[in-house]
């Protein structure tokens, strides 16, 4: 779908409702400066969501799609876990995998895109648990970074299997003990970042969501990257409040115990040469672009 | 295997798939009345016979005709709503698939997952599906199948809809408007409409701003 096509038939405009009016009119398609500020003043690109009251995956869903470059042009594929029951209402062209299979899927989806799209830059992101990302789908995951497909891979790490009762995953930190993992795990929590950045992603990142302009940025590099350079991968954590025994205002806290100095979570990138030239030349170009807006708007006002 | 009549329910909690029971879809000039299949002409007259019946007539149209995808799409709105206006019907939009607990307001608005609780409050008893997705169609229609009365018709652009009472296929705005000369035709010969007096809502960025009776 391009930002043209986000328009309602006007023969049945009158019956739509609401919120599509309001999508139509007040989202922020096309909008190359759109960002997580956005939110608040202009349509968002999730309506509701079927997630547990106050998880912080639902805050990662909303930063993540107020700082998707060009959400139009955008095609998400997701895969079996909490994120899978959020697509449904999102804005956004999506396409569910089966578990583990998302990057495959992915591989495939951006390269039919590439010949049937020639003169559009579309942007393929999936959006995946960390079960479906590290565990079940790791070898369809490191193949696509193998294979150098430029398209961007966001795990959302909640470090368990939430959506069926708190299995252990790859993920869940060495020590810890879920309701399905009750002699906790054995083992260290895998270092998929590194495993990323030594598999060709040029662009890794690490965070939790917990700073929303923070998300932006990793979210913009990540896409922008992807376009020109070659795969790329954010890690947010996304911890399962219900799991880790946490109540529903908790969840903004633990992220930020998480990420504050010695914490497993604590914000970390690793970027290529050439993806770090390619987002400094982005840097430069956005800013003069809004200098001459900037320039524009007040020989108006003069 | 024996003939699969697709009549109006309530039929079971869980009725078969008609294609499960041997029934096929149409081929191209043709439609299936009831798992019958038949010439198209057949299936106008019929059509237009049982929205004249019908005491709520009403159009769901789904997401691939109520967005401006094209100038095409843009087309078949407009013949929908010429359709709905020469009955007359209610329009009930599909405009989206969400499960939207925990409870949609069934006097505006149907969706796959609950399309028998907008039957029921609204009491429809024949409904056309045009431009709603084949998997959520054939949700949809086997759930009002199994849960209501209401006779379901298929407007469908693809290869038509085997668990529909009766479907048209490869539907056009020349389709649409073909059925609508059929249920002018029938009216010219003396054939009222048995619809009830409604009003048709209307909706806007705040809301309701007609409300529906």
């Amino acid at each position: 779908m391009s930002k043209e096509k986000i328009a309602i038939c006007e023969d049945l405009a009158d019956i739509m409702p609401p919120e599509y009016h309001e999508l139509v009119e007040s989202a922020t398609f096309g909008n190359q400066d759109r960002g997580w500020k956005d939110i608040g003043s202009s349509k968002e690109l999730i309506e509701q969501h079927s997630l547990c009251a106050g998880c912080p995956e639902s805050i990662a869903f909303r930063y993540i799609l107020a700082s998707l470059p060009a959400p139009e042009n955008t095609v998400f594929v997701g895969s079996t876990g909490c994120t899978s029951l959020v697509f449904p209402h999102v804005a956004v062209q999506n396409i569910h995998s089966l578990f583990g299979n998302q990057n495959a899927i992915a591989s495939g989806l951006k390269r039919a895109l590439k010949c049937r799209f020639p003169d559009i830059e579309k942007d393929v992101v999936v959006l995946a648990g960390d079960g479906a990302t590290v565990d079940i789908g790791l070898d369809m995951t490191m193949q696509s970074w193998f294979r150098q497909e430029k398209f961007t891979t966001i795990c959302f790490d909640n470090e368990l299997y939430a959506n069926t009762g708190g299995q252990e995953s790859g993920l869940m930190q060495k020590g810890f003990v879920a309701k399905m993992a009750p002699k906790g795990k054995n083992f260290e929590k895998v270092r998929l970042a590194e495993i990323a950045r030594e598999s060709g992603c040029a662009y890794v990142a690490v965070l939790t969501v917990s700073k929303p302009n923070r998300v932006e940025q990793a979210i913009k590099n990540a896409v922008l990257v992807a376009r020109e350079v070659g795969p790329t991968f954010v890690q947010l954590y996304t911890p399962c409040i219900l799991e880790i025994g946490k109540q529903s205002m908790e969840g903004l806290d633990e992220m930020k115990d998480a990420e504050s100095i010695g914490g497993r979570f604590v914000q970390k990138e690793y970027i290529t040469d050439e993806a770090q030239k390619l987002l400094d030349s982005i840097k430069e170009e956005t800013k003069a672009r809004k200098k001459a807006a900037k320039e524009a708007k007040k020989s108006v006002n003069a | 295997m024996s003939h699969y009549e697709v009549k109006a329910g309530p039929e079971a909690f869980l009725p078969p798939a008609a294609a499960t029971m041997g029934n096929v879809l149409p081929d191209p000039g043709e439609a299936h009345i009831e798992g019958r299949i038949v010439p198209e002409e057949e299936a106008y007259e019929y059509c237009a016979r049982k929205l004249l019946e019908a005491k709520v007539p009403t159009i769901f149209p789904g997401p691939l005709v109520l967005w401006k995808w094209n100038d095409h799409v843009a087309e078949k709105a407009t013949a929908i709503r010429e359709l709905a206006n020469a009955v007359p019907m209610r329009l009930i939009p599909m405009a989206d698939y969400r499960p939207k607990y925990p409870k949609i307001d069934a006097a505006v608005e149907i969706n796959p997952n609950h399309p028998n609780l907008t039957i029921w409050h609204n009491k429809i008893d024949v409904c056309i599906f045009v431009g709603v997705h084949c998997h959520q169609a054939n949700l949809a229609l086997k759930m009002i199948r199994a849960a209501t009365d209401c006779y379901t018709i298929a407007m469908c652009a693809q290869a038509g809809h085997e668990d529909a009472c009766l479907s048209f296929r490869d539907a056009t705005p020349e389709k649409i408007r073909t059925l609508i000369k059929a249920v002018e035709k029938l009216k010219s010969e003396g054939v009222k409409s048995q619809a009830n007096d409604f009003t048709q809502f209307k909706m806007d960025r705040t809301g309701l701003i007609v409300k529906p009776s």
